[in-house]
């Protein structure tokens, strides 16, 4: 399954009560800024939708959002271009971009520190229903993929993956540290 | 793009129509030959546009980040898909939803689509369409494959076509209503679609439907085509046929529906709109799009003559089966419920929230037992989780009979009244249980500067804003205040249907000290009610940073001075649009930058405002220049023609209105040459010259429209205006002064 596509990371929040909507102007900065060399296009304002996507970077390789789906906040790094590599190289690309985002957001002078990113958790989701059905089958032949990712960042034997959502969903893994 | 979208055409083989499936291939060609510069950019264009796949914001690959004007530095940077429209820019892909009736794959299919190709947001327009933004061109095969599967076609959705056909979302259950209109908007949504007569069209064409006269749901008198159902007994029978109304629309100038038939049966609703297409296509605009609307035909022939045409069409029509073999299924196409009628009851479940929702958002049918629910979506968003939980609630509690609303909403028909507190659960549990359908809060507006190439003003951040502050006052709202209807487009095009709206506001710019500053036009005076039965007007331009404080200021004073069961409508009309605009005229002004930049910021954006590439200019300073002066001057007697109309000086206003006209383009020529003769033909030769036959007045989308106003209006200049047409040259003339502006804003850019 090396030609899946369209990784999603979605790094949760610390504070919940973060308003994503002081984001709006520093999004706006990234783009006037180049951030990471990515071609960024626009903001896009969903506060108004409850547990929706909340404050979104439209761009042309990968949207950034400060998402609220399932009433939970994370940055969410949806990749819309392809990638290079093998599956195990998509999710570790697509792991780098989202803490790279995350990182510049910790950094950001404006929040003063309001936002922090949970280290020890995530989701990692492939948004293509038809090359990555939300089934066991799938987690069983990504398994090997994502456990290198996780071996890597967290390390071999630290953490657990649990496939989650219904089989409409998104394929959705969730990974976290063990304590 | 999608890596997965080749395998879907092999993955959906025989689940689709077969017609739908060979027109997704012809397209996806297409797509393939454009791709090789084998099609014309304008030919693409309008090909896609009539498979739903309409451009976006900033596809020209410029956009202003609140610095400079900027590239987007897209891959295929060669390639595109239109005139100045890049390849790879992110596109809107509207989805067609005849008379907004949905079942609950199709929510599914909606949901996976929002989420694998867009933003995970499907959008619900005011013609009950569904739409994705940020879609890619190569992906829409994909997509219209996946749709087709599912019983949905994109054809016809955008171009000069035959529109979604629209109808009352409570058709069938609604308690007024003459009869169910649904059998009537599916048959002819579907005889229309790409039917031969209705491709070559020089503009879109729109429909709708309506089940009783006096209600709103089928806003039957802004369309080209506007049908309310009505009976009548022949020979002791009750016959069902249309109250039939040609010739509305909404856009820059909306006009109303003219009569076209008290009563036109059933039987002919199919033969006599193709001959109407027919006449349309024949007699229609083509090269000048700014006229091409049937609304223009219809006024240059009279009602009367457009009959006899119609008919003089109709008799030579050859006959079609299709005209009236679905007749006989009507009475066999009406919706049934999943479950028995029952009883609401309450039994202790109540709370205030459930109480808040069930007040605005529960419709009793007119079938004792059951009730319509209306979900509200704010802004007409729905997330693709929304949507799946939606379809799986349309399962359980009714027999997926789901539809969209012209108030970007969603109905679920035929929920068994005792069932109603178990759902509320449900939508609860959902985020779905929002209250306030059609109330004040439920504010339409248009996607505006978030996503379409012709907004002015953010109309979503306003509405946003605005349904914040109001849902923090909804305990203590009055009654009257709650009945309201706001609605907010981002340009004058009306997409927002700000003209039939109590409190309606559309984007417009101006200028201060060399920066550009987010505006809304406040249109009062129109009526939603009676199938849209009265446009407003604008009555001046507010900071968009004020509108907030313009809307509570007006409903204050409606509720301290209305009288006794006097509605908002007649209030306004009441107090005089004079007194209005006093009530405004404060909030008008502009505070210099340096003293509240904030107010040249939009709603729910950061970068500092501006048009296009318009940028700060050089004269950053307090003084104001002539021009400003004079075009506000304009203003003033724009709104004096209004005065005059509304105390029936129709003459009068007509000369004041083009007076107006002439001032606007006679400031601009002593802008630009400094000194001007105000002699009118000199003014309008010298328009002509300098600003039209260079193009400088003219706006990125529309051309030289608005300066033909002007001309029209020298033209007919001590004519006879009715009316009606008065109140059209007021609307014109409101338009060119903010062309006027934008002129001038351009102007200030590269100083003269």
């Amino acid at each position: 399954m090396n030609d899946i596509e369209h990784v999603r990371v979605k790094i949760f929040a610390e504070a919940a009560d973060f308003d994503p909507g002081e984001a709006i102007p520093i999004f706006h900065r990234w783009i006037q800024e180049g951030f990471g060399g990515h071609l960024l296009i626009d903001v896009a304002d969903y506060r108004h939708v409850p547990a929706g996507p909340g404050v979104m970077l439209v761009a042309h390789e990968a949207h950034y959002a400060l998402d609220n789906g399932k009433n939970r906040l994370g940055l969410l790094y949806d990749r819309r271009a392809p990638l290079d590599g093998d599956a195990s190289a998509k999710f570790r690309q697509a792991w780098d971009a989202a803490w790279e985002a995350c990182a510049q957001l910790e950094r950001e002078p404006a929040l003063s520190g309001k936002l922090k990113f949970a280290a020890g958790e995530c989701e990692i989701s492939i948004n293509d229903r038809l090359l990555a059905p939300n089934t066991a089958g799938t987690f069983t032949t990504l398994r090997p993929a994502l456990e290198s990712l996780f071996d890597g960042v967290w390390g071999v034997g630290t953490y657990t993956l649990t496939r989650e959502g219904e089989p409409r969903e998104l394929f959705r893994v969730h990974a976290r540290k063990n304590v | 793009m999608k890596a997965s979208n080749s395998l879907w055409k092999p993955r959906l083989e025989g689940r689709m129509p077969p017609h739908l499936a060979a027109e997704i291939d012809v397209f996806e060609n297409e797509i393939a030959l454009k791709k090789q510069g084998k099609i014309d950019d304008k030919i693409f264009a309008e090909t896609r546009l009539r498979r739903g796949s309409y451009g976006q914001r900033y596809d020209n690959g410029q956009r202003h980040d609140g610095i400079a004007s900027r590239q987007l530095a897209y891959p295929s940077s060669d390639l595109t898909k239109g005139p100045s429209t890049l390849w790879d820019a992110p596109g809107m892909q509207r989805i067609k939803i005849p008379f907004g009736g949905l079942n609950a794959t199709q929510l599914e299919t909606l949901a996976d689509l929002a989420e694998e190709y867009s933003d995970s947001i499907a959008h619900v327009t005011t013609r009950q369409d569904f739409q994705l933004h940020f879609v890619h061109i190569e992906d829409t095969p994909a997509l219209m494959r996946r749709l087709a599967a599912a019983g949905i076609t994109t054809r016809e959705a955008c171009g000069n076509t035959v529109r979604n056909v629209t109808a009352c979302p409570i058709a069938g259950v609604c308690r007024t209503q003459s009869f169910d209109v649904t059998p009537y908007a599916k048959a002819l949504a579907y005889f229309l679609l790409g039917h031969p007569d209705c491709q070559d069209f020089g503009r879109k064409f729109k429909v709708a439907f309506s089940g009783c006269r006096d209600e709103a749901c089928g806003l039957a008198m802004l369309h080209d085509i506007g049908a309310v159902g009505v009976t009548r007994i022949e020979n002791g029978v009750e016959k069902r046929g249309f109250e039939f109304y040609v010739g509305g629309g909404l856009g820059t100038v909306p006009q109303q529906a003219k009569r076209f038939s008290d009563f036109l049966p059933e039987e002919e609703l199919l033969p006599t709109t193709q001959a109407i297409a027919r006449v349309f296509a024949r007699l229609g605009e083509k090269k000048n799009r700014n006229t091409a609307r049937m609304k223009f035909v219809v006024s240059k022939l009279g009602i009367d003559e457009f009959r006899r045409v119609v008919a003089e069409e109709r008799a030579q029509l050859p006959h079609d089966a299709r005209w009236t073999d679905w007749l006989a299924n009507v009475p066999h196409e009406q919706e049934s419920p999943l479950k028995p009628p029952s009883l609401l009851q309450l039994n202790g479940n109540r709370t205030p929230a459930f109480d808040r929702w069930h007040a605005s958002n529960v419709y009793e049918q007119r079938q004792s037992g059951y009730v319509t629910v209306t979900v509200t979506l704010p802004l007409g968003d729905i997330t693709s989780d929304q949507l799946r939980a939606l379809a799986d609630i349309a399962r359980k509690y009714v027999r997926e009979t789901v539809r969209t609303t012209v108030e970007q909403n969603i109905v679920l028909r035929w929920v068994s009244a005792g069932d109603v507190p178990a759902l509320y659960k449900e939508l609860e549990a959902a985020n779905l249980a929002e209250p306030g359908a059609g109330t004040v809060l439920d504010i339409v507006a248009c996607p505006g500067t978030d996503t379409c190439k012709l907004g002015i003003s953010s109309s979503r951040g306003l509405a946003a804003e605005l349904r914040t502050r109001l849902a923090a006052r909804e305990m203590e709202m009055d009654a009257v205040i709650r009945g309201l209807h706001i609605k907010i487009s981002g340009c004058f095009n009306s997409c927002g249907q700000h003209h039939i709206a109590d409190l309606g506001f559309y984007g417009v710019s101006r200028n201060k000290g060399g920066f550009a500053v987010p505006h809304f036009q406040v249109v009062l005076g129109g009526q939603w009610e009676n199938n849209a039965g009265s446009y407003g007007l604008a009555i001046g331009a507010v900071p968009s940073k004020r509108i907030p404080e313009t809307v509570d200021r007006i409903t204050s004073r409606y509720l301290a001075e209305r009288e006794v069961n006097e509605g908002f409508h007649a209030f306004i009309k009441r107090i005089g649009k004079a007194e209005c605009k006093k009530m405004i005229e404060d909030l008008t002004a502009i505070p210099p930058h340096e003293t509240d930049p904030d107010f040249y910021v939009d709603w729910a954006d950061a970068r500092k405002y501006s048009i296009g590439d318009l940028g700060v200019g050089e004269c950053a300073g307090e003084v104001v220049t002539a021009i400003e002066f004079a075009l506000t001057a304009c203003e003033r007697e724009a709104f004096e023609a209004q005065l005059q109309l509304e105390a029936g000086r129709t003459a009068e206003a007509a000369d004041t209105a083009y007076a107006a006209m002439s001032h606007a383009a006679l400031a601009l020529l002593k802008h630009k040459l400094t000194i001007h003769s105000d002699d009118p033909e000199k003014v309008a030769g010298g328009f002509r010259e300098h600003f039209y036959d260079t193009q400088l007045f003219f706006d990125p989308f529309a051309g030289g429209k608005f300066a033909q106003y002007f001309f029209q209006a020298h033209e007919r200049r001590g004519g006879t205006y009715t009316e009606e047409t008065a109140h059209q040259l007021i609307e014109e003339t409101q338009l060119f002064i903010e062309a006027a502006h934008s002129c001038y804003g351009k102007m200030a850019a590269q100083p003269v």
